[in-house]
């Protein structure tokens, strides 16, 4: 456990150190800060609309803004920050040959896993933080119900999780950071359009749209703690980690 | 304190070292002495596990490596060829990391990070990036990253590589002091440095044990006190050199001949002799007297490098130079 910690705040310490925390923050925070006022507008044109052609139906704050929203950053965040993330945990060890340290430490390999994964899911936290800040100006200005946002956050959290426990596992077999984020984009990416196979009703459809990360967070994004959504997630996450310290163990078989 | 046994490495084409044994003695300072590729930086990744071994074993203060990796671990300082520095972490920080890596905490590790800086000289770049670092200082950091557990088995991998003259020098004292409390292996190419630091050495070539050895005894070798130098001519133009091996193999006193080279009617011979025996006189009487001209007569002069050649020629089986190594 202390030796986790050790792992991770060497972790996070590089990613505050080098420019990318920042660049990341910067970045999305302008992104979705630009998405956020976009959707606000517009949600304000509909309901302006709606009330001029006399409609009986009422705007739903959490339906119509806070929904697609959350959406978004789960797709936006998830495809392109989660690589950026990732890529370096292990490639620039490899390439800086400090990998050597940390292998010759005693601390076992799942350590080592655990520690670098945990930090890049507090970076990806941060970066939630900074989408949380929008919804000041809803809940100022607006009553709409928090604790679907919350359990939506969790969801968040989670599919990060997962996603980057599969880049962590991805940048252990490469030296090279650039191919580290382009393979980890791509397999986001995929993770991503595979669920576009709803339409289809075979078995197989079924089973590709299954393994799509954001057909997952649905539920999650209404504000529904399902059971079998946080177990997808989890495995998914045991799944990468597993294959990460896995492949630590082969790269020692094979340097 | 390290004792290797039969250690093997294969990759899937290559054997990267091959059956090599050998052992350290508690508080010694042991010399890995190889031409690039021999398989030094593979054996020592092997001691400090790693890379798991393909075949044998070998033992760190008691612990093998595969079976108890994290005992082995815990008492051992490992000095890759590039010291491991992650060039965002300024001095300091970056050994109070490896410290708690290496399981020390609170004043204790404080105090081993100052110790550690103080004995490698970088109190002056404690709070400097790793980054923005001289090469002489970054070896000095890897150097004081090795030792700041206190371990008693420090491996050192190349740690003079890319220094200059006078840094070279500074390393080597500073790992000369570090021996007595700590056994050290250090791997390099250099052959002086051996010499100037080493008690032990290990000779390995293309992955086999050529020669183990006191320096001391490598270096009486060099001396050439027991080892003489003959060119022999014959008068009518031809010359059967193994006639003349066998007339001088039978003299009393000599152990070992070898007929190094031969040029039309010369050739030239090595002659061993036991310890403590003088047999010029004898070699040279011999030669004239069986009607052969002697050309040449001197002590063979080996220095360090030519035994290191020799003993690394690809020709010699690894069997007889150990025999030799062993001879002196």
């Amino acid at each position: 456990m202390r030796n986790i910690l050790v792992i991770c705040r060497k972790e996070l310490g590089s990613y505050f150190v080098s420019p990318i925390a920042y660049i990341l923050l910067g970045l999305f925070g302008v992104i979705f800060g630009y998405m956020f006022w976009t959707s606000l507008g517009r949600f304000l044109a509909y309901s302006m609309e709606a009330q001029m052609s006399g409609s009986s139906y009422p705007m739903n704050l959490n339906e119509q803004l806070v929904r697609p929203f959350l959406y978004n950053i789960a797709v936006i965040l998830g495809v392109f920050a989660i690589p950026l993330i990732t890529m370096r945990l292990f490639a620039e060890e490899k390439r800086s040959g400090t990998i050597e340290l940390l292998a010759t430490s005693p601390i076992r390999d799942m350590e080592i896993v655990i520690g670098k994964w945990i930090a890049a899911v507090m970076l990806y936290a941060c970066l939630l933080l900074l989408t949380a800040i929008n919804f000041i100006f809803v809940f100022r200005y607006g009553h709409p119900d928090w604790k679907p946002l919350v359990v939506a956050y969790l969801g968040l959290l989670l599919q990060a999780g997962g996603l980057l426990a599969l880049g962590t596992f991805i940048s252990t077999l490469t030296k090279n950071q650039i191919v580290a984020a382009a393979v980890t984009f791509g397999i986001c990416l995929l993770l991503w359009i595979i669920g576009w196979v709803e339409y289809e009703t075979a078995a197989w459809a079924h089973v590709l749209s299954y393994f799509s990360v954001v057909n997952h967070i649905e539920s999650f994004l209404r504000g529904v703690l399902d059971s079998k959504d946080i177990i997808f997630y989890a495995t998914v996450i045991f799944i990468g980690l597993f294959l990460t310290a896995r492949s630590m163990e082969s790269l020692r078989w094979r340097s | 304190m390290i004792s290797v046994k039969d250690l093997t490495k294969r990759y899937a084409r290559t054997t990267a070292v091959d059956h090599i044994s050998f052992d350290v003695a508690k508080g010694q300072i042991v010399g890995f002495l190889g031409p690039n590729g021999a398989g030094k930086t593979t054996t020592m990744r092997m001691l400090t596990c790693f890379l798991p071994p393909s075949a044998g074993s070998a033992t760190v203060a008691g612990f093998d490596v595969l079976e108890q990796p994290l005992e082995v671990k815990k008492r051992i300082g490992y000095l890759p060829e590039t010291p491991p520095l992650y060039p965002e972490m300024e001095t300091v920080e970056y050994l109070k990391f490896v410290g708690k890596l290496k399981g020390l905490s609170g004043p204790e590790l404080q105090k081993r990070v100052d110790y550690s800086c103080e004995r490698c000289a970088i109190t002056d770049v404690k709070t400097k990036l790793l980054g923005k670092l001289s090469k002489g200082y970054r070896q000095r950091v890897g150097l004081a990253q090795a030792i700041i557990h206190n371990p008693d088995v420090l491996i050192l991998d190349e740690p003079t590589a890319g220094l200059d003259p006078k840094q070279i020098n500074e390393t080597r004292d500073l790992i000369k002091s570090l021996a007595g409390s700590h056994t050290i292996i250090l791997s390099t190419h250099i052959l002086p440095e051996v010499e100037q630091t080493c008690e032990q050495v290990v000779i390995i070539n293309k992955g086999k044990l050529v020669a183990t050895d006191s320096v001391r005894n490598l270096q009486a070798r060099a001396r050439g006190a027991e080892s003489v130098v003959l060119e022999v001519a014959g008068r009518n133009g031809n010359l059967e050199p193994n006639a003349v091996q066998a007339k001088l193999a039978a003299l009393a006193g000599v152990s070992q001949v070898l007929c190094k080279q031969q040029v039309d009617s010369r050739a030239v011979f090595q002659v061993e002799s036991e310890k403590g025996r003088l047999v010029r006189g004898d070699l040279a009487r011999a030669v004239v007297e069986s009607g052969w001209d002697l050309n040449e007569l001197r002590p063979a002069a080996m220095s360090l490098e030519e035994i290191f050649l020799q003993l690394t020629k690809s020709e010699m089986p690894a069997e007889k130079a150990q025999a030799q190594g062993a001879q002196p």
